[in-house]
């Protein structure tokens, strides 16, 4: 692509513009309060992912979703970069909770385009295995009683998956397409 | 006042690769008088299936919540992101009617009810809240004088502040500080204290967590501590077991010791390194030993 068609291609055109998703998403817990944003850049200021990455810009994702740029939003890998540290959460002087809105669009992410970082996935596989994100071999049992600790309790595992049943992950974790790595 | 008594809830990556953490904190809570229940049963926090959906980190949270809630005892976490789920879905569900009845009808299908009867407290707020400053101070038989260290304590111990609470400034945490001052040792600032260590997306992405990680490396090396104490076993990870792996990658060197906190309260409380696990960190801290 010439420098010139990519700058076509990021322009935006009115019938992308979804005029209900901002409805949609202020249903939903973490991101409320998205219309509060008035665009003043401090999430963007203080986040320490900006800082070193060219693609995530929060404020740029607040603005998305009041714009309605759904299918736009939910095929950025940036998405995935934001570590949750909540410094946005805390520095917003209108009080949009900006790492719940980006919550919130990685969860629809997975839900309508069903694509999901591989990490997730197999920490997902992993809790449905033992009930932790990591799969403890018998060494590693082994290790604890020779430390003089305590044995690690066993989790229910019919039970967690019965939470992930009436949650609806079970079934968000089928046939999802996994994405391994993101560019910052 | 009656010896402080809490469900321990070690969560995942502690088992799993910093038993030393544990073992330090087993050790410092015994000699502090503070009782440990182990969890009868739990499971992962919930923390990273937030990601995944929503309800999923809610439901797997009050799980773990409802167990401590039939055992009637509070919950002590040592891990910033067990925290942080847990505290923030408890504190959720018991103030939002309608999340806790969303919550409680996924619950039932496991025979559970989230009643909010517990509270869940972070390590660093049991030692200080719990224990209290004084008592510390008089365990502390062998003090660190020659020691000049800095903290990083993290960000889900201070953030999201509404959530959060226990009287910490997230822009300018003093909790870990101040135990840290009671071992005997010096605490010193350096800039941009506050930033993340970057380890949540690490799966993901190395870039921006590794020069995260470098800048704060530099930061620390600025003011010349001598090593750098952390209460959280991600960001443990990044800066101790990753610290060869940055080095490598920009062609630096720190040599910056990494200690969980209760190893250094564990140090001046006249517990061994042995004793401390302190021969399993990534980063030797054979210079820094020679000091205490």
């Amino acid at each position: 692509m010439t420098e010139t068609q990519e700058k076509v291609a990021a322009v935006i055109k009115a019938e992308e513009m979804n005029p209900k998703f901002k409805y949609e998403m202020s249903k939903l817990h973490g991101a409320e309060k998205l219309m509060m944003c008035f665009q003043c850049g401090t999430c963007t200021a203080d986040c320490p992912i900006s800082k070193f990455s060219d693609f995530y810009r929060p404020r740029r994702i607040a603005r998305m979703v009041q714009l309605g740029l759904k299918d736009r939003l939910l095929s950025d890998e940036a998405l995935w970069l934001c570590t949750s540290c909540f410094t946005c959460v805390d520095h917003c002087p209108q009080g949009v909770e900006i790492a719940g809105i980006v919550r919130v669009l990685r969860n629809l992410t997975i839900k309508e385009k069903g694509v999901i970082p591989l990490v997730h996935k197999e920490l997902a596989s992993n809790i449905l295995k033992g009930g932790f994100v990591y799969e403890f071999p018998e060494s590693r049992h082994k290790k604890r009683a020779e430390q003089g600790l305590p044995p690690l309790p066993k989790a229910n595992l019919q039970d967690i998956a019965k939470i992930f049943e009436v949650t609806g992950s079970a079934k968000l974790l089928e046939n999802v397409k996994a994405i391994e790595k993101v560019k910052s | 006042m009656p010896e402080p008594k809490y469900l321990l809830f070690l969560g995942c990556v502690i088992p799993y690769r910093l038993s030393n953490y544990e073992i330090s904190a087993r050790k410092v809570l015994g000699k502090l008088g503070v009782e440990l229940v182990e969890m009868p049963e739990y499971n992962c926090c919930g923390y990273p299936m937030d990601a995944v959906n929503h309800d999923l980190m809610l439901s797997l949270a009050a799980r773990n919540l409802c167990f401590a809630e039939k055992q009637n005892l509070s919950i002590l976490a040592l891990c910033n992101g067990c925290f942080c789920s847990l505290n923030e879905t408890n504190k959720m569900l018991k103030e939002d009617k309608k999340l806790r009845e969303e919550v409680n009808t996924h619950l039932k299908e496991v025979g559970l009810e989230f009643k909010g009867t517990v509270e869940v407290k972070h390590l660093v707020h049991v030692l200080a809240e719990d224990v209290g400053f004084e008592k510390i101070k008089n365990a502390v038989t062998n003090p660190l004088i020659n020691l000049s260290v800095a903290q990083h304590s993290g960000c889900h111990i201070a953030r999201p502040v509404k959530y959060v609470g226990h009287g910490e400034d997230p822009e300018n945490p003093t909790l870990l500080k101040n135990l840290i001052r009671l071992t005997g040792a010096e605490c010193l600032d350096y800039m941009d204290e506050v930033q993340c260590c970057g380890n949540p997306i690490i799966g993901l992405n190395e870039e921006v967590p590794f020069q995260m990680a470098k800048e704060k490396l530099e930061h620390i090396r600025n003011v010349k501590a001598q090593a750098l104490i952390t209460v959280c076993p991600f960001c443990h990870m990044m800066f101790d077991m990753n610290q060869p792996r940055i080095e490598r990658a920009f062609n630096e060197k720190f040599g910056l010791p990494v200690l969980h906190y209760p190893q250094l309260l564990g140090l001046a409380m006249g517990f061994s390194p042995q004793e401390l696990g302190l021969d399993e960190l990534r980063v030797k801290p054979q210079q820094l030993l020679t000091q205490t």
